[in-house]
């Protein structure tokens, strides 16, 4: 792929949003991104996972120009950031905090970068701190703002832009909940107008609630990319069972086809299983005696999925393999 | 369109809220008002061995050129040191670089706008120094002729020009003080060591001058062209120490601007 004209406008090219391939950033023997590859597409709230150390912040630093990769690429929309800063049109966001003039107010800092933007920018001002809510705070040295009105400055500063992708890293990180909410709201918002964005973050049930894509990144890897809803479905759904004779009923388990990672846990069976054996299961256990008390389906949150990714020696990866259109990124992480 | 001068003109935005600035603008204006102070209270009414040094209480129009020949290597260095050592290594420090990096304007023209802007400060801080010493020289001693180096008479008309002149002579090594600060803010992300790197390039530079055996290097140091301006006041003007200045300052300038500037063009933005 090659970068597109300077000067097309983001949104106007088929190309996606983003579009990472390969991208690796050594320093020295340490690996801090390795073969990352990601497509982020028109519309969707991509989250981008990982613990903290896991490489997501370089990753963003790349995809925004300010970091060069060892190997590997970034396109935006088609484009090179490293090889213009005219790759950004129609991109924004911050990295790590956002980070402002502290002897300058809110509304000076924005005038700066919209100064700087030029394309309208200035005009745009009073709408993106209305929409973040600062527009009464405005006047106030920023040095005098708390942690959560930085963030929301951070996200004005990127509407100035009138941006069609949004790259966020941790912007819910340090806030209160109702900062927290707030931003999960705006972030929603965006997305409903129709900016594509990109966010970082180790707040799962934030990304759970806004994104509907992700990737979870590990050691600098990716270890799974894709929809929240598949890679749910593809850890297919745990239950908890109760019978007459549960250690008849654990036998049952373990021998039935499409059934697995039995295990007991206070005295309950539980096991993952697809709803047709599931049923089949039920089946058997009638047949062998063990008579059902109890068959209650446990919600599997993305949290479990990303600690079953994240931590450990990735045995328990092994129980919810990606189906085939998600291969790629794991394969490539092994 | 955004572009050099947008820099520029927020550059000399931002200058005006930070403390360094008038730090910097504050001594420049005080140093002249203890000096004619100290004249003034003095005893011993002589004067001293140096240049220009009888005629302190005789007219105002000393007291810049002797400010200058005692600030030359360290304080006017130090006052730039100030702004250029710190206009990178600041924004790297805070975090703001990568936050004007990530808008619309490329890297080469940040440099252009920062550059142009710790320039803007070295000037309008030598020549406010300069007007601040005219203006209290000769409230001391008088708006008076001034003898040359040669030792004739020059008009005070003719030597507060030349005063001016001798000032945008000494901006020579300045403008090498401000590459080289560029340079060590775009290199240490750090604004402490890069002013105090600044002015310890400045003063290692002259005491190589006074090493046994380097004397032949003086024509070529930076410390020296610190006192080209000195040759406007002979009689007929001695062009040569100036001519030799801008090259030489060349020669040190040029050099450390272009290195700040590929530091700055192809450098990680991985701090704040």
């Amino acid at each position: 792929m090659t970068a597109g004209p300077v000067g097309s406008a983001a949104g106007d090219t088929e190309d996606p949003p983003v579009a990472v391939r390969g991208l690796s950033k050594h320093y020295g023997a340490i690996k801090a991104v390795d073969d990352v590859e990601l497509t982020v597409n028109t519309g969707d709230v991509y989250g981008y996972l990982g613990p903290n150390g896991a490489g997501k912040t370089t990753s963003l630093r790349m995809m925004l120009g300010l970091i060069r990769p060892t190997t590997g690429s970034v396109r935006l929309f088609g484009r090179d950031p490293m090889q213009s800063v005219h790759a950004l049109q129609g991109v924004a966001g911050f990295v790590e905090a956002p980070t402002f003039y502290p002897y300058l107010s809110g509304r000076r800092n924005l005038e700066l970068l919209a100064a700087f933007d030029g394309d309208g920018a200035a005009g745009r001002i009073e709408r993106a701190l209305d929409t973040v809510e600062l527009s009464e705070r405005a006047g106030d040295r920023v040095g005098g703002y708390s942690h959560g009105m930085r963030q929301r400055l951070g996200i004005a500063a990127a509407l100035l832009r009138d941006p069609k992708l949004l790259l966020l890293d941790e912007p819910a990180t340090g806030l209160d909940p109702g900062g927290m909410r707030d931003m999960r709201v705006l972030i929603r918002r965006l997305a409903d107008e129709g900016i594509t964005v990109l966010l970082s973050s180790h707040m799962l049930a934030e990304v759970e609630e806004v994104c509907n894509r992700v990737a979870i990144v590990r050691s600098g890897k990716i270890v799974y990319e894709g929809a929240i809803a598949e890679l749910k479905r593809d850890a297919g759904t745990t239950y908890r069972l109760e019978t007459t004779d549960d250690q008849r009923a654990l036998a049952v388990c373990h021998a039935q086809a499409g059934i697995s990672d039995v295990r007991t846990e206070r005295d309950r069976i539980h096991f993952t299983g697809d709803q047709q054996a599931v049923a089949e299961l039920s089946q058997a256990l009638i047949e062998a005696g063990a008579l059902i008390r109890a068959l209650t389906p446990q919600t599997v949150t993305l949290e479990d999925l990303f600690f079953s990714f994240t931590e450990g020696d990735g045995r328990q990866q092994a129980a919810h393999e990606p189906d085939e259109s998600t291969r790629p990124a794991v394969e490539s992480a092994r | 369109m955004p572009g050099i001068a947008t820099v520029y003109r927020w550059e000399l935005a931002k200058l005006r809220y930070q403390k360094r600035t008038y730090l910097g603008l504050g001594a420049a204006m005080i140093v002249p008002i203890l000096f004619v102070v100290a004249v003034h209270f003095r005893h011993d009414r002589r004067g001293g061995d140096f240049a220009f040094s009888s005629y302190l209480t005789r007219s105002g129009l000393a007291v810049p050129l002797v400010i200058l020949l005692f600030g030359a290597v360290w304080m006017f260095p130090l006052i730039t040191a100030l702004v250029a050592g710190d206009i990178i290594a600041s924004e790297d420090h805070n975090g703001t670089l990568k936050t004007i990096l990530t808008r619309s304007l490329d890297r080469g023209q940040v440099f252009a706008g920062k550059t142009l802007a710790a320039a803007t400060y070295a000037v309008v801080a030598i020549l406010l120094n300069g007007t601040v010493a005219v203006i209290a020289g000769s409230i001391q001693s008088g708006f008076n002729s001034l003898q040359s180096l040669s030792g004739t008479i020059v008009s005070a008309p003719k030597a507060l020009e030349l005063v001016y002149v001798s000032l945008l002579v000494y901006l020579i090594p300045i403008a090498a003080i401000v590459c080289i600060g560029l340079l060590l803010s775009a290199v240490t992300r750090n604004s402490a060591a890069a002013v105090v790197g600044t002015l310890m390039v400045s003063l290692l530079i002259q005491l190589l001058g006074i090493l046994p055996g380097l004397g032949g290097l003086q024509p070529y140091l930076l410390s020296t062209q610190f006192n080209a301006w000195q040759g406007l006041l002979r009689t007929p003007i001695d062009w040569a120490p100036i001519v030799r200045a801008a090259w030489v300052c060349a020669l040190y300038g040029v050099p450390a601007l272009g290195a700040a500037f590929l530091v700055f063009l192809r450098r990680d933005v991985a701090g704040g």
